[in-house]
């Protein structure tokens, strides 16, 4: 019998772990040289440390372990004085080496945590664990089988471009007492955790393209219980949207097996996009089963107090009260400021307001016209053919007057369609409101006679009614008349005072 | 000195996808317990005055700066390769899972 959420939670707390694994955006490798570009070309980026060759010797790079300790000084972690990097061992041909460098007991960041905020305002601590250095795993295809899946290949073909690759996976502590919001706190975790990333600058985290992945740890216990339930992994959910919904099922998933009399087997699960549940994967391997053991080739990392202090010092406005800030100085709610957060809008949105725009302007174009526009292009806003210099100076030809608002969307579309700046946009395609008191009258004109029926109506004092007659002015100026300005003169010809 | 026992050899080639008999079990159990006591003479001179260590030499901190250097050409990363295909490494089917 299928147990509904609401019924789940009814009889059972959920407890969450995330694990969230962020690419560094470094030019280079954690152990090696070799680049992070990552070429097409498979195997064009490897060197014999990052395939594993005997008698390679790594050496870590300087600028992973800055970022890890920045990534942990924002999580408000303790900076571990001395640390290790260990090898987790496994055969599994994505690691050449047969094991993957990693941190085991010695994590450089542990004990912090990220106060995430809830779409309705309310801020949730979210305890970390530890954040940890190691190094991404070259990437499999499976040849032979139906799908492309493990499953009824015959063989798999291994590129190692991306083995090597610095990752920082940082850890949550049990996150308890979220009960019915726990998918929506999962969420906003993960969305703060990337926003924090950002900001640090030390990588672009973006989800879709695997800069980011998370991990959701998820078990139920009855209230009052003193010992968790036995918890399900579900691996690699990759968006915002997938956390939230993977965390809802598994909810569900776990109370109607519970409640069937059934136990909950500790397993890796799949998270399906399309269905937007979980199917089972392989029973999950006990952590000593790794033989995790120091990695003799790498000496300790301890960062000097001088250094980390120095870093902290550095630390930019954590997202949370810089949007916090954003929002009074634009005076909008919460809730705008979360799809200006969900539109990825808030630093177009603040360059446009650098640029001269005012912030209702700029946030305006961003949310409408150029969110849209991404939207339907399937880009990051960001990345629109479009700069925040000319979103301002659109902004301020509609404040001058020059453009109304159904003219500047054609502007930006000119420009979006590669046409120029905005003016060279204007000009090619004549888009200035006609201003040519001449040709106005002359449009005005036209309108009365056009429709004397609701030209009686204004002049018996119907003013409302004069709207159908600015509707044909705009028609007949093809948009680019002053709506303002072609009011106030039909008034004044039919003899009413506006 | 606790060795190795049969059981942990069973564990260790399961992780390892070996198959082994139970003549082999028995067989590599016995080696592997002379070589873990072997081995393990190392603890008999160690000293609470020795902590114990993962790197012989006193250094910390030994860090590159993040720069790209020249990387293999793929023909040459491929070139130890047993078997090769679509310029990636081919590896036998991969067992147990999904
Ligand atoms: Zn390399």
């Amino acid at each position: 019998m299928t147990v509904t959420y609401e019924d789940a939670l009814a009889s059972y707390e959920p407890v969450m772990g995330l694990e969230v694994h962020v690419e560094l955006g470094t030019k280079t490798k954690m152990f090696c040289g070799c680049s992070t570009e990552l070429k097409q070309d498979p195997n064009s980026q490897t060197c014999p440390t990052c395939l594993g060759l005997p008698g390679a010797l790594p050496v870590v790079n300087a600028i992973g372990v800055e970022s890890a300790i920045k990534i942990g000084l924002a999580l408000n972690c303790d900076i571990a004085e001395w640390c290790r990097f260990a090898r987790k061992n496994y055969f599994y041909p994505d690691m050449p080496k047969n094991f993957q460098t990693s941190q085991y007991d010695e994590p450089i960041a542990f004990n912090g945590y990220l106060d995430v905020q809830l779409e309705d305002g309310e801020v949730f601590r979210v305890e970390i664990e530890r954040a940890h250095m190691e190094e991404d795993t070259g990437k499999s295809l499976h040849v032979g089988g139906a799908t492309g899946r493990i499953h009824g290949a015959s063989h798999s073909l291994l590129d190692y471009n991306r083995a090597g690759i610095p990752l920082i996976e940082i850890v949550t502590k049990p996150i308890t007492g979220a009960g019915e919001r726990a998918p929506e706190v999962a969420k906003a975790y993960v969305a703060e955790l990337r926003e924090l990333i950002k900001a640090l600058d030390v990588s672009e985290a973006r989800m879709e393209q695997g800069q980011m992945r998370c991990d959701v740890n998820l078990s139920l216990m009855k209230p009052g219980a003193e010992k968790f339930g036995t918890r399900s992994e579900t691996k690699n959910v990759n968006s915002l949207r997938s956390v939230e919904r993977a965390v809802r099922s598994e909810i569900s998933r776990h109370a109607e097996v519970l409640n069937g009399g059934g136990t909950i087997i500790q397993e890796t699960r799949h998270f399906h996009e399309d269905t937007g549940s979980t199917t089972s994967g392989r029973v999950k391997e006990e952590a000593e089963d790794y033989r995790y053991f120091p990695e003799p080739d790498l000496v300790p990392v301890a960062p000097s107090r001088e250094w980390v202090e120095q870093l902290r010092a550095g630390l930019p406005e954590l997202p949370r009260l810089r949007r916090n800030r954003l929002r009074e100085e634009w005076g909008i709610t919460q809730h705008d400021m979360q799809s200006v957060l969900n539109a990825g809008a808030i630093g177009p949105i603040v360059a446009t307001i650098d640029a001269g725009a005012d912030a209702a302007a700029a946030r305006k174009w961003w949310m409408g016209e150029l969110a849209r526009h991404a939207n339907e292009t399937g880009v990051e806003l960001g990345e629109l053919p479009v700069t925040p210099e000319q979103v301002a100076r659109v902004a301020a030809l509609v404040q001058e007057g020059s453009l109304n608002d159904k003219l500047a969307r054609q502007v930006l579309e000119g420009v979006l369609k590669g046409e120029g700046t905005p003016d060279e946009v204007v000009e090619a395609r004549g888009l200035k409101i006609v201003k040519d008191e001449g040709a106005l009258g002359a449009a005005v004109e036209e309108a009365i006679a056009g429709n004397p029926d609701i030209a009686k109506k204004v002049r018996d004092g119907k003013i409302q009614a004069a709207g159908a007659l600015v509707g044909a002015v705009m028609k007949a100026t093809r948009g680019q008349a002053d709506a303002g300005r072609a009011r106030e003169m039909i008034l004044e010809k039919l003899g009413v005072e506006g | 000195m606790p060795g190795i026992t049969r059981e942990e050899v069973a564990h260790l080639a399961k992780l390892a996808r070996l198959e082994l008999s139970d003549g082999e079990l028995d067989h590599f159990a016995g080696q592997l317990d002379a070589i873990i006591g072997a081995v393990a003479a190392v603890s008999d001179v160690s000293d609470a005055d020795v902590p114990p260590t993962s790197h012989p030499l006193p250094l910390t901190n030994v860090m590159r700066p993040d720069e790209v250097r020249p990387s293999l050409t793929p023909e040459q990363a491929l070139s130890g390769a047993p078997a090769q295909e679509q310029q990636r490494f081919k590896v036998p089917q991969i067992l147990g899972e999904e």
